[in-house]
């Protein structure tokens, strides 16, 4: 519920500049290396309001095509959390609502079907901040992921050993109760209950949220081998741009509930303004903070 | 020191009288722990049932009174979910608890206006004459009340299902994952609605079976309505979320305020069996907050 006061205060003049070329074109599946493949998800234009009032999200569109990892970046309040909660349909429980657009997961229009409806369907998020059951141990927390299921109790016990081959840290503290394990731990956990309902497309909110660095890499190493291997899409929020640009291949810049700039990873790493605002990265290399007198307003982000 | 005899009947009595109190605690358990929400209306959710099933069997025959009551009572879940937690999902505990308040209210008086407000007699054919055991052993035997070993072994069954049914089924266990994090439980696809229907259903069931316990005893009428205060203690001193807990906490109020009026009662002139069992919660609210056996408030740090 923080995103509430942010949305109402935000500036009315869209803080990131539209640049060039790039930004007018319309996001498409061409544009990502896995050409031909199918869209998983299509985001088309949506308005997200809380409590009839706020509004966060201002026509936001994306494109997720199945077995890519795409990024959603952004700073707090961007709107990248509503926007995967405005997908899985955990929007309700907030008091949000989608009042314009569309959303369509496999070609099917989802924006009216409840959440475990949308997980049988293949469509899982994990949310921010891990969120396993504290009093349920890490194995029994994986068994909720798969509530949905009704392929029997083989497939499902196959799957917990595909999880824990992913996770070997978790068949550790298979016994542990969740709540008593580290951060990194619950978002393996997180993670692989997700995993257990067998997901086509997984939302993923910001798994490097509170972790060490070598841990965030283990996290996206993992997230990568399960693309691969197991052609799990993602839709990864992060505001860790450097890492999230480097596992996806494809990313959207949101701020203040818009799209500001889309484009394949390797491109967003190369842009100028995105190497400055968000990688912290200029022509001349580091700069110091002192010389960015220019881009006054976005001092709070740097 | 006074007879063994007498101390043993009082004991026993007050272990009775403990069962009957777990399992209008059990009730509260149940909504609590896969909900989160305390529901105040437990109380009048026995006096529902009890009222229901006795007019019922006034012209049906009584196995069909139960099963129709049964029915009532899920019917009477769906609604409380429909109407009451659906539109107030992801509020504070606080408002939800306040809502129960009302369903209380609307409970107690839409009953009684439907079901009549006399006080109806419950008969499950249970011998009413006590039972004396050990008459060889004590001088006059051991006083116990058939009733309430029907409700101690009605009140067992339930627990020991009810514990299986949440630690080994995998509708258990989505009803602890709600009861952690709802928002969690339902983004990984369980369906609240259906898991708060099942939960009130349960709730509802259990508090038929704690109202034939009490309106046999008591008859059944408003009063019913208020053993739900009797049950607050048992709550805090078993803890709130768990099953075991309830029937134990119910075993040691029962038989410490029996015993406590017994011996501490004729020192102080008596009656102390009506708050002794609120300040037993008090004070152990004071050393463990989360009662004897309620779930570890786990905090990382």
């Amino acid at each position: 519920m923080n995103l509430l006061g942010r949305g109402a205060l935000a500036p009315a003049v869209p803080v990131f500049r539209v640049f060039g070329a790039m930004n007018a074109r319309a996001p498409s599946a061409s544009l990502a290396p896995d050409v031909a493949s199918r869209t998983a998800l299509a985001v088309h234009n949506i308005e997200v309001v809380y409590d009839h009032v706020v509004l966060v999200l201002k026509g936001v569109s994306l494109e997720v095509p199945e077995g890519s990892i795409v990024t959603l970046l952004g700073a707090n309040g961007a709107g990248k959390t509503t926007t995967l909660k405005a997908i899985s349909n955990l929007l309700h429980a907030e008091r949000g609502e989608v009042t314009k657009g569309s959303i369509t997961f496999y070609g099917e229009e989802v924006h009216r079907l409840s959440p475990n409806e949308l997980v049988r369907r293949g469509c899982i998020q994990v949310m921010e901040g891990r969120r396993c059951f504290a009093h349920l141990t890490v194995e029994e927390n994986l068994l909720t992921g798969a509530f949905t299921r009704k392929d029997g109790r083989a497939a499902i016990q196959a799957d917990l050993e595909m999880v824990y081959s992913y996770f070997p840290r978790l068949k550790e503290r298979r016994r542990s109760l969740a709540g008593y394990t580290s951060g990194g731990e619950q978002q393996m956990c997180a993670i692989g209950r997700a995993l257990m309902a067998r997901p086509r497309l997984v939302l993923l909110d910001e798994p490097s949220m509170g972790l060490a660095p070598q841990l965030v890499e283990e996290i996206f190493e993992i997230v990568d081998q399960l693309n691969r291997n197991e052609k799990v899409t993602f839709l990864v929020a992060e505001q860790n741009t450097n890492v999230a640009l480097r596992y996806a291949r494809y990313g959207y810049i949101l701020e203040n509930g818009r799209v500001v700039l889309d484009g394949p990873a390797e491109a967003l790493r190369d842009n100028e303004d995105v190497k400055e605002f968000y990688l912290g990265l200029s022509a001349t290399g580091r700069k110091s903070f002192r010389d960015i007198k220019s881009y006054k307003r976005r001092k709070r982000w740097l | 020191m006074a007879e063994l005899g007498p101390v043993l009947e009082v004991f026993l009595g007050g272990l009775m009288s403990g069962v009957l109190y777990a399992l209008v605690a059990l009730g509260f358990v149940l909504i609590f722990k896969a909900s989160g929400v305390f529901n105040f209306a437990q109380g009048a959710m026995v006096l529902f049932a009890a009222l229901s099933l006795v007019r019922l069997s006034e012209w049906l025959p009584f196995g069909v009174a139960v099963l129709l009551t049964i029915a009532i009572m899920i019917a009477l879940a769906w609604a409380v979910e429909r109407l009451v937690l659906r539109p107030l999902v992801g509020q504070h505990g606080l408002i939800l608890f306040m809502a129960t308040i009302g369903v209380t209210f609307f409970l107690d008086g839409f009953g009684q206006t439907i079901w009549g407000s006399n006080v109806y007699q419950l008969d499950l054919g249970i011998p009413a004459s006590p039972w004396f055991l050990f008459e060889n052993l004590f001088p006059g035997g051991i006083l116990v009340s058939p009733i309430d070993v029907f409700a101690a072994v009605i009140a067992g069954t339930l627990v020991v299902a009810l514990s299986i049914f949440f630690h080994s089924t995998k509708i258990g266990r989505a009803l602890r994952a709600v009861a952690d994090d709802h928002q969690a439980a339902q983004s990984v696809g369980i369906p609240l609605n259906q898991i708060w229907l099942i939960v009130w259903s349960t709730a509802g069931i259990v508090a038929l079976v704690a109202g034939m316990a009490w309106g046999t005893k008591l008859g059944v009428q408003f009063s019913l309505s208020l053993i739900a205060l009797k049950a607050l203690p048992v709550l805090i001193l078993g803890g709130l979320t768990s099953i075991p807990g309830a029937i134990i906490g119910g075993l040691i109020i029962g038989a410490g305020e029996k015993l406590a009026e017994f011996y501490i009662g004729p020192l102080i002139g008596g009656g102390i069996e009506y708050w002794f069992a609120y300040v037993l919660a008090l004070a152990v609210l004071l050393v463990r907050p989360q009662g004897l056996f309620g779930e570890k408030i786990i905090e990382r740090v």
